[in-house]
């Protein structure tokens, strides 16, 4: 059988393109982060993996696929709210292992609300970089607050980073990019990573590339807008 | 709902074409989902009528006065004049036109907030009760706070959002948003004793635990800790201390029937009492099976030795201690007050070794004839712990005081109860108590719905255009 024949296609699983962030969960939440079997989502790593990068509203899965190779080490899970996304993700990670025997095996997927549940997931400072690539932009103002920045929610994203982990965002919306931006600018947990150090940080190239999101975007010569912030101690005191 | 009600203003056109195969799919998905309407209506039906508000009660720090809320009601007692007070508002504002949901004095017992369902918040000075600020909230406040400085005034509203008034400020100052539950209700807030940190429990089963800066109007971002463990929603909170003052500890209960001990510098769980199997409490409360009972209130002394518990369906109090070397939580015993009577509220005023307890609700009147001036009915007890034998610190032995023995008396009685003869209305008590449990249950159960339930309703989404 060849590679391709494993793995998912995308058909099979077709979903909404949105899903509302506000209704209350049907699927099961951990009650908090060490009542989660990471060890089950990462077979090859033993002991208490811990993850460090998560990517929050992963789609189908490109950026967790083109970070594996990058991070061979480091654990990344992605959180999806669709749970036929979801599916699609769990079988394609399942499809690509074992077809590249050694290689991904440091990613999975987890169907979640991460705008509700980040804190049942992660300890605090556990993650060194967060993901938050072409989310939802909810233009009305009334449906600003299901956005996956905002003041308060930026909050909870602060305490499950360590100091000095980045929080990259990347959208196709102008509007939403300013957004983003000035959520992060004006949040004291969080300061602008210098303009040579995204040039040279391979996982920029990513934001765009990697996701299906943003190849579409590309397709079609649409702009993108990048905020890349550093979780730091307090600006305040 | 509104699909209905849009499909019985146009002719349906799903009626009008000849039944093709798709058709019968159609209308039988459609019949199916006026089926699920009708349940849904039977299901919500009550919770939209008798939104019952349980009655609150505030005691000053040092006893010198004591507040009962019940629906729209403030009901303060001088104990210090030995008279009833009616709070004031000469600034002209608004009273409260709704049920009262949250009420709490300042720790130096001088100020005293007031705020609910009416999206008001008003602040109070406790020596002439006289109103000194009404803020204007938009949305249905949950839960209020006066830092221990006594300089900031939280609260919380039912989508999860606390917002701060500082009282240094213009009486005009707007209140501000400092931190947010995502889209949950707050169902307590406490500043820690050191003021340090501000204390958020939520329905979603979460503690979350936040310093407090020192700017407090620029937002309260950096999170100390989660406290997570509970099973259910989390609905009170009360914070201890060790002797030196040293170490810091909060209590929680909840949904789940149980109390729980966290360190909230870590977050980490230190103890669970689980309150189900605890001495008679079945028995004593004559509840259906299988009906879910939650912890309502708790109330700690300072040092945690003494730890009151108001539980749904039991009709006393329960008494637990807290050892904060050993890090444990023990059931003392239980405290049973006359049939029906089930406290919503308690305050444990340590420095008088009193807890008092109040029942009531929003929708409960006195079903007293003669008495033409209809007030809300509501039910003070006391429990005393006043040693017997000042030698032996160990044994306080509660005990409930009768109603000749109230501090007050019966002027205190009249001016907080709206009646004398409270003890007599059991039934209305019993019905209020039912009241007050359901209306909770739909605020903080979340509805569970099947699969299929499911699927339905996302075929049928509002928001889909039928065409004609």
């Amino acid at each position: 059988m060849s590679a391709t024949a494993r793995l998912p296609r995308k058909r099979f699983y077709r979903a909404r393109a949105h899903s509302n962030p506000l209704s209350d969960s049907h699927f099961p939440v951990p009650i908090c982060p060490s009542d989660v079997d990471f060890a089950s989502h990462y077979p090859q790593f033993s002991g208490n993996p811990m993850v460090r990068f998560a990517d929050v509203g992963c789609g189908f899965g490109g950026l967790l696929v083109a970070l594996s190779p990058l991070f061979p080490d480091t654990l990344i899970i992605g959180m999806e709210l669709r749970d036929k996304v979801t599916e699609y993700v769990k079988d394609r990670i399942h499809g690509l292992r074992p077809t590249n025997p050694g290689h991904y095996n440091n990613i999975s997927v987890v169907r979640t609300n991460s705008m509700k549940y980040i804190p049942n997931y992660f300890h605090k400072a556990q993650l060194s970089k967060m993901f938050f690539l072409f989310p939802d932009p909810h233009f009305k103002e009334k449906n600003h607050r299901r956005r996956v920045i905002s003041p308060h929610l930026l909050d909870e994203y602060a305490y499950v980073m360590q100091l000095g982990g980045i929080l990259y965002t990347v959208t196709d919306v102008d509007e939403l990019g300013d957004w983003m931006k000035s959520c992060l600018q004006n949040h004291p947990l969080f300061e602008p990573v210098g303009e040579d150090e995204i040039t040279t940080d391979p996982v920029v190239k990513l934001l765009t590339s990697a996701t299906e999101e943003g190849q579409k975007v590309a397709r079609n010569g649409g702009q993108t807008f990048m905020a890349i912030y550093r979780r730091v101690a307090s600006k305040e005191d | 709902m509104s699909v209905i009600i849009s499909q019985n203003q146009n002719p349906n056109p799903w009626f009008c074409t000849p039944l093709s195969l798709i058709d019968l799919a159609l209308r039988n998905t459609y019949i199916l989902y006026m089926e699920e309407v009708l349940i849904e209506e039977s299901e919500s039906g009550n919770s939209c009528t008798d939104e019952a508000a349980p009655a609150l009660i505030a005691v000053h720090p040092t006893e010198s006065s004591v507040v009962v809320a019940v629906g729209s009601e403030l009901r303060v007692f001088d104990l210090k004049g030995d008279s009833a007070v009616s709070p004031l508002d000469e600034l002209g504002g608004p009273h409260h036109s709704a049920s009262i949901r949250a009420i709490s004095f300042s720790s130096d017992g001088e100020l005293f907030a007031s705020a609910g369902d009416d999206k008001i918040i008003k602040i109070w000075k406790t020596d002439s009760w006289n109103c000194i600020r009404t803020v204007q909230s938009e949305k249905k406040v949950s839960a209020v706070s006066i830092s221990q400085d006594s300089q900031y005034v939280t609260f919380a509203d039912k989508f999860g959002v606390v917002w701060i008034v500082s009282l240094k400020e213009d009486r005009d100052t707007k209140a501000v948003p400092i931190l947010g539950h995502y889209c949950s209700i707050i169902t307590s807030m406490k500043f820690s004793p050191d003021g340090r940190f501000i204390a958020t429990a939520d329905r979603d089963y979460k503690i979350r635990i936040t310093v407090f800066p020192r700017n407090a109007l620029k937002g309260a971002h950096e999170i100390q800790s989660f406290c997570l463990g509970h099973t259910d929603f989390v609905s009170c909170l009360a914070f201890v201390c060790s002797q030196d003052q040293s170490k810091g500890f909060v209590l929680s209960g909840g949904g789940d029937l149980t109390v729980r001990l966290w360190d909230y510098i870590s977050g980490s769980l230190l103890y669970t009492c689980a309150l189900d199997d605890k001495a008679g409490i079945l028995e004593a409360s004559e509840i259906e099976e299988n009906d879910k009972r939650a912890v309502t209130d708790i109330c700690a002394s300072s040092d945690g030795s003494l730890i009151s518990v108001a539980v749904q369906g039991f009709n006393g109090v329960m008494l637990l201690s807290c050892d904060l070397v050993a890090k444990t939580l023990s059931f003392v015993k239980n405290v049973s007050m006359e049939k029906s009577f089930i406290p919503t509220s308690l305050v444990l005023v340590s420095s008088k070794e009193r807890l008092w307890t109040v029942m009531g609700a929003s929708n409960l009147t006195s079903s007293d004839l003669n008495n033409n001036n209809q007030r809300l009915l509501t039910r003070v007890r006391i429990i005393s712990f006043l040693q017997k034998d000042p030698l032996d610190s160990c044994s306080r032995d509660p005990a409930l005081l009768e109603d000749s023995q109230v501090p007050g008396g019966e002027k205190l009685l009249m001016q907080l109860q709206g009646c004398l003869d409270a003890a007599a209305q059991e039934a209305a008590f019993a019905a209020a108590a039912a009241a007050v449990r359901t209306s909770l249950q739909n605020m903080m159960i979340k509805k569970q719905y099947s699969v299929e339930r499911r699927e339905l309703r996302k075929r049928n989404r509002n928001d889909k255009k039928i065409k004609s």
